[in-house]
Formats: structure tokens, C-alpha cells, sequence
């Protein structure tokens, strides 16, 4: 197992926008090696990056029956991953992307350690916000194990969230989140779909880090989790999420 | 009409009885949409004549979750009467029905009267006194679900038994449409949703039920219940299972199963 060899393949892919097949078809990994490979390409892609801009994945109890999984996990966006509200997506750039609607939490303090909860999330949790992570596996087909997409760095590619607000108030488990693609509803979800409810899956990540020895710093950015399916998306496309009192966000494909 | 009685009368009979029978259109294919709400008129007579009274509407096959399961693409609407009606908490005898499944929705309460054709969302929101949590028990009397459109409304749109929250919210300053939903079996999670599933909107669920009802001359009225569709894909439950909905802003709504 060559993590610098598998992290250039996977960063040569990002670069030519070209789908590979999966690295497991040729490699051996545990999960464990391939967030090695994931840190490696992330250098290769974004030196020096700051990495406080997190996504998770699996977080749903279906998908991670389908993978045959029992947890959640995470990838870190490179630097220019953001997009601003009103900003397009621009398809060309990408192999094959995909839309998850999700509620991001923006972190006002450190949180570190193998027993932080859903509730020190909370405490920690500066604002909130809809969210639009656009998936774009490397994987033909997006084709591959946990190995594979973690690897991958959980498929990130781009992301729009929309204005922070407080989320005092707000139980995130109720709260209702509609996801519309082309104004026509693709379907609605509660917070609950994350994980049981969206600051757990954030805590999960926490605690993932905390056995890599690491803290998870005051102002990082968590999208939590997908609340649907993710939908492709094509030039000419527009999709958006709304989320109950917290706002919506609407993303156009070019 | 001959058929539509025959077809009330096998009905009554396996709600009764609680024997299921084959869908009605493999003895008469020919049946239409039309033909089935004559049938489901005469069913509801048929159970008045017993006691209760029409209390609201529920409507059916208003998400497409739903309307995939069913392989259908239009909404359906079926009577809600006093004696199918259950508070927050109830313990329902699973025996009392055939092969009932279970549905989280938003239900409305009519402060004034709402009268079709030509009722908007917004005309239907200044109708409605507030809004609750409500747990449908759907239930076919027709052979293991195997329905077709017509089958399933001429069988009141499988409707059996509602259990209605214990608070009614009134609507200002929520927005209906993004209301969440989280319905649990034993505790455990089953399904997450929200109010749009609902024919985009509760609202216009309700709007589209005043003008359906319209060319009928049916009125709903004041004090009416309306059940405005399921917020997730309905799913079975067996003798011992707790369920529970908690609808975001409106609160949580209960049931067991013996």
C-alpha cells in the first residue's frame, strides 16, 4: 500500500476531471490507510490548506446499511471549494456532480476529545445553515467501497451555504427541510435523517479526529450530513434547499 | 347504479367481516374514477347507517413516495367519520383491522366553511383555525394492498382509523410547507419529512380537496378535520408496537398497537 502513489492518482483525477476505477480493485486499504491517502491528495491539491471547511457522509442509517458500514464518514474541502451565494456551479469543471441537501453548523469554539456529544456541539455551535454539497466521486459511476470513498475525501468537490443564524430556539431534529431541483420537489426530510439528529453526526466528527490526535478548531465549518438522496445535476439545472426558519439557498448549474 | 351497489355492499362486508377482496376492477376493469367515488358514497352511507357521522376528509396519495408505492399519479380523498376518530395516546386492536399501515401527517381544522371550485392556497389558510399533529392508520379491504386508483377510493382511500394530537396550533408565522417530521416505531427512527411532501403544500392539499368536492356540491364545513397526506411512505405495524410523530411547532401524537 503507497500512499503517495494512490493520493497522486486520486489528485491526477481531480486535476483532469477524468473518473478512475476504484483504488480497491488494484490495493488492499483499510479504512484507517485511506485517511492517510485523503490527507496526502489533500496536499497534493491545496498545500498548506486550511482545512476548517469539513463534510460528512454516510450519516444516514440506509446508507450506511448499503455500504455495510456502522459509521459515518468524513472529507475536508480544498481552498476555493466555497461558492457565494449567487455563484454558479460550473458542471464542466467536474466528472459527475451531485447535490445532497444538508445543515451546516459553524463552530464558535474548540471541540476536542473521544467524549464530546451532540450537546457540547450545541454549546459550541456559533450559527447554522442551509447548505449545498456538491458531490463529485472520482469513481466512474461513483462505484466503491468505504476504503475507496474515504480515500476520496468522501467525494468533495464544491459547497454553498447560506446566511448563518443563530440556532437557539431550533430543535434540529424537527426541524423541516424541503429540497426542491428545478422548482419541483425531490423530497423533504427532518433533521433526524443526519444521524439521529445533525449535531451527533458533528460530534462523531469530533471524536474521529480525536483518536488521529486532533482538535477541531473554533471557526471550522461542518456540513453534517445529507438529510435525502443525492440528485445529478446537468447544465441548466438549479436546485435549493430550505430549511424551517433557518433560510434556504439556491445553487444554478452552468 | 346496480354495480357501485354491489361493489358498496362487498365492501361494507369485508370492513365488517375483516376479509379482504380482490381488487374490484378484475371483476369490472372498466370502472372509472367517477364510478369509484359513487362507490365509496354508498360504502360511507352504508357505514352512517350503523351510527357516526362525517367528521372531515382525508386525502390520499398526496406524496410521491405514495403515489410510487401505489404506482399511481393524482391524489385521492375519502371521508373521515366520528367513529374512526382517536385521542393522542390510544391503544388500537390491530384485529380490528385487516393489514393496517401507518402515516404521519399534518391535519387541518376548518374555523369557516371552505367551498370550491376556484379555492387557493391562500384562501384555504384564512379558512383554517390552526393546524395538528395527526397518525393515520390506513387500511385496505382489498386483498394484500394490490389496489389500483379506483380500488383504493371506492375503499373510503383506505382510510381506518385517525389519532389526532392533543394540541391545535394556529398557523401564524409557520409556514406549513417546511414544518418537519419525525415518526419513530418503538423508538427507533423510521422516516423523516415535511409538510411539502404533502401535495407541495397542506394548504394546497386542502384547496385541492374544496375543489374537487365542489362539482359534488360538498362543502366542507366549519369544525371539519382534514388530514392532508402522509409525510413519508407508509409502513406496517404488529401487536406490541408503540409509535410516535413529532411534528415540528405542533407537537407529538402517540399510539400502541395491541
Amino acid at each position: 500500500m503507497d500512499v503517495a502513489r494512490l493520493a497522486t492518482t486520486l489528485a491526477d483525477a481531480v486535476r483532469a476531471g477524468t473518473a478512475i476505477p476504484p483504488l480497491t480493485d488494484e490495493v488492499d486499504l483499510s479504512v484507517a490507510q485511506a485517511y492517510e491517502v485523503q490527507d496526502a491528495t489533500l496536499e497534493l491539491l491545496d498545500p498548506g490548506g486550511s482545512r476548517d471547511a469539513v463534510k460528512l457522509g454516510l450519516t444516514s442509517r440506509a446508507k450506511q446499511e448499503q455500504m455495510g458500514v456502522d459509521e459515518p464518514l468524513y472529507g475536508r474541502f480544498v481552498s476555493g471549494a466555497a461558492l457565494d451565494p449567487g455563484e454558479t456551479l460550473d458542471t464542466g469543471a467536474l466528472i459527475q456532480p451531485r447535490v445532497e441537501p444538508e445543515i451546516a453548523f459553524l463552530l464558535g469554539e474548540e471541540l476536542a476529545g473521544p467524549g464530546v456529544t451532540a450537546l457540547h456541539v450545541l454549546a459550541a455551535t456559533r450559527a447554522v445553515m442551509p447548505a449545498l454539497d456538491v458531490l463529485d466521486s472520482r469513481f466512474a459511476g461513483y462505484r466503491f467501497t468505504l476504503p475507496d470513498v474515504v480515500a476520496d475525501d468522501a467525494s468533495a468537490a464544491r459547497y454553498l451555504v447560506g446566511a448563518p443564524v443563530p440556532a437557539a430556539g431550533i430543535d434540529l431534529a424537527t426541524v423541516g427541510c424541503v429540497f426542491e431541483r428545478n422548482g419541483e420537489l425531490v423530497d423533504t426530510a427532518a433533521g433526524a435523517a443526519v444521524l439521529g439528529h445533525p449535531a451527533a453526526a458533528v460530534a462523531w466528527f469530533v471524536r474521529k479526529l480525536a483518536e488521529r490526535g486532533r482538535v477541531v478548531p473554533a471557526g471550522t465549518l461542518v456540513l453534517a450530513g445529507s438529510l435525502t438522496a443525492a440528485v445529478p445535476v446537468a447544465p441548466g439545472d438549479s436546485v435549493r434547499i430550505t430549511v424551517d426558519r433557518i433560510g434556504s439557498v439556491e445553487l444554478a448549474c452552468t | 347504479m346496480v354495480t357501485a351497489d354491489r361493489h358498496a355492499d362487498a365492501l361494507y362486508a369485508a370492513r365488517r367481516d375483516r376479509r379482504a377482496i380482490p381488487p374490484l376492477i378484475e371483476s369490472e376493469p372498466d370502472l372509472t374514477v367517477t364510478d369509484a367515488y359513487a362507490i365509496q358514497s354508498r360504502f360511507v352511507e352504508r357505514l352512517l347507517g350503523d351510527g357516526g357521522s362525517v367528521v372531515g376528509y382525508k386525502l390520499g396519495l398526496t406524496s410521491r413516495p405514495m403515489q410510487e408505492l401505489l404506482g399511481v399519479h393524482e391524489p385521492d380523498y375519502g371521508p373521515v367519520l366520528s367513529t374512526m376518530v382517536y385521542d393522542d395516546g390510544v391503544e388500537l386492536a390491530l384485529d380490528d383491522f385487516i393489514q393496517p399501515r401507518i402515516e404521519a401527517e399534518i391535519a387541518l381544522v376548518l374555523d369557516r366553511p371552505l367551498q370550491g371550485p376556484g379555492v387557493t392556497a391562500v384562501q384555504a389558510a384564512g379558512a383554517v383555525g390552526g393546524a395538528v399533529a395527526a397518525l393515520e392508520l390506513v387500511d385496505s379491504r382489498i386483498e394484500d394492498w394490490r389496489i389500483s386508483l379506483v380500488d383504493t377510493i371506492a375503499d373510503l382511500a383506505s382510510s381506518a382509523a385517525a389519532v389526532f394530537g392533543p394540541r391545535v396550533v394556529p398557523l401564524e408565522g409557520i409556514d406549513l410547507r417546511h414544518v418537519g417530521m419525525v415518526i419513530r416505531r418503538n423508538g427507533r427512527m423510521v422516516a423523516t419529512g415535511a409538510g411539502a411532501a404533502a401535495l407541495g403544500s397542506p394548504l394546497a392539499a386542502i384547496a385541492w380537496l374544496a375543489n374537487t368536492l365542489a362539482p359534488y356540491g360538498v362543502v366542507l364545513e366549519e369544525g371539519h378535520v382534514v388530514l392532508t397526506g402522509s409525510l413519508h411512505k407508509a409502513f406496517a405495524v404488529a401487536g406490541g408496537d408503540r409509535v410516535r410523530a413529532e411534528v415540528d411547532r405542533l407537537g407529538s401524537v402517540a399510539c400502541r398497537f395491541s
